[in-house]
């Protein structure tokens, strides 16, 4: 990516699709340190503020006939759960709570990253390992505490033939400790990738004989953006529901 | 060129001199802590915003429309049951009047019928008395007709005799013309 954007520097296109996702301090400091004020922090504190205003402010009046809002945020209540409960059974519900902050957190993360100048801080594997790491080792702590030794037999195929059985459970072990990977990589990679396909689409803009077709793609890539936005939050959610089901119930 | 180093040590080694990122901003390990911490402070925030107030709050929300909706069916239900009640008696109400009608009709025609019965037998009393009488007084007056006729015929009888020259023989006259009367 450094290459290509030095070696477009000469002429007049003008490619920084990356530039987006820098980190910079909100107050022109010069170090970034951990407790820094950074455009991470803005739009995290944007992310809070939405949360609140579309989960406690709209639901504010307690009207039995709902509001717009309160109906929206009626409908995120019912569906995470509904999903919780679909998978999970009635166990999962005590889990609400820690589902539904990853889902809204998400959602409202990358619905805010649609916003132009905006900064989308699911796009950052950072944050993106860091919830994936929390569902993983939520699920194995919980596996554990919840079956001890029987948690094990998540890898015990015991419906598969003997033989089979010990060569299926390295590949149940590969796989389990994949699921943070692709759990994470699957977000961050997926928002990462529109957003910089939306940037590379604007940096063709300036070409005048290009420019309507160059609208027009970031107009069809911003309704995918939208699309991706609500689906790998859904995806996130989703799995972390599965990965809780297997900790719940470990038997195949 | 004094201003260089400078930038190059401020922003390390994540992005170049123009501000523009090298290579992926993602895989820049030096922001890591600050995002961590970041999204780590959003989390909890977060947590306890929808477990202490959204949450539960949307769950009352729901129960309490739950509660509503099962009572406004339930009262519906009731009403029905006494919309239902309400039509039965209303239906029984009219078929007693009904009955009710029914029965003093019956009465009244009987009460009519029987009046009529008791004029009517009366009538025919006073009829048959007065048919009596008429008779009795019709059988006088036939009697009375016959003797006139016998007196007017023997009168005549015996005036026809004497005109004739004969000499009239009361009795044999009489005799003569009970005689015919009776033939």
């Amino acid at each position: 990516m450094a290459t290509e954007t030095t070696a477009a520097e000469g002429s007049s296109l003008v490619f920084h699709p990356m530039d987006q996702f820098i980190v910079k301090p909100l107050f022109g400091g010069d170090t970034i340190a951990w407790y820094t004020p950074t455009n991470v922090t803005l739009w995290m504190a944007l992310g809070i503020l939405a949360i609140i205003g579309l989960l406690v402010l709209s639901t504010s009046k307690r009207a039995i006939v709902p509001t717009r809002m309160q109906s929206i945020a009626e409908l995120a209540y019912g569906f995470i759960y509904k999903m919780l409960e679909d998978i999970c059974g009635k166990e999962g519900v005590k889990y609400f709570p820690y589902v539904m902050t990853l889902f809204m957190f998400i959602v409202t993360a990358n619905f805010l990253g649609l916003l132009p100048m905006s900064f989308t801080t699911t796009s950052h594997f950072a944050v993106t390992v860091v919830l994936a790491l929390a569902v993983f080792l939520t699920v194995t702590v919980l596996g554990f505490v919840k079956n001890g030794a029987g948690f094990l037999s998540l890898f015990w195929v015991s419906s598969a033939p003997l033989a089979l059985r010990p060569i299926l459970a390295i590949i149940e072990l590969i796989s389990y400790f994949v699921r943070p990977v692709s759990h994470s990589i699957r977000l961050a990679g997926n928002v990462m990738a529109g957003h910089a396909v939306i940037k590379v689409f604007a940096g063709f803009a300036a070409v005048a004989v290009i420019s309507p077709v160059s609208v027009l793609a970031i107009t069809a890539m911003y309704g995918l953006e939208v699309l991706v936005a609500f689906i790998q939050a859904y995806v996130f959610t989703i799995l972390t529901c599965v990965y809780l089901k297997d900790a719940l119930h470990p038997h195949h | 060129m004094a201003t260089e180093p400078i930038a190059e040590e401020v922003v390390g080694k994540c992005v170049d001199s123009h501000g523009s990122a090298i290579g992926m901003p993602q895989l820049c390990f030096d922001w890591f802590p600050n995002q961590i911490f970041w999204l780590v402070v959003t989390l909890v925030v977060v947590f306890l915003v929808l477990s202490r107030v959204a949450l539960p709050r949307i769950a009352a929300i729901l129960a309490e429309r739950q509660g509503t909706i099962t009572n406004d069916l339930s009262a519906a239900e009731d009403l029905k049951a006494k919309a239902v009640e309400a039509e039965e008696a209303y239906n029984k109400a009219l078929a007693d009047a009904r009955a009710e009608a029914q029965r003093i009709a019956a009465e009244t025609r009987a009460e009519i019928q029987s009046e009529l019965d008791d004029a009517i037998a009366k009538a025919d009393a006073e009829i048959a008395a007065k048919a009596a009488e008429s008779e009795k007084a019709i059988a006088e007056i036939r009697a009375g007709a016959l003797e006139s006729i016998q007196l007017v015929a023997k009168d005549t009888a015996a005036e026809l005799v004497t005109t004739l020259g004969g000499q009239a023989d009361a009795t044999a006259i009489e005799g003569a013309v009970d005689a015919r009367m009776k033939g």
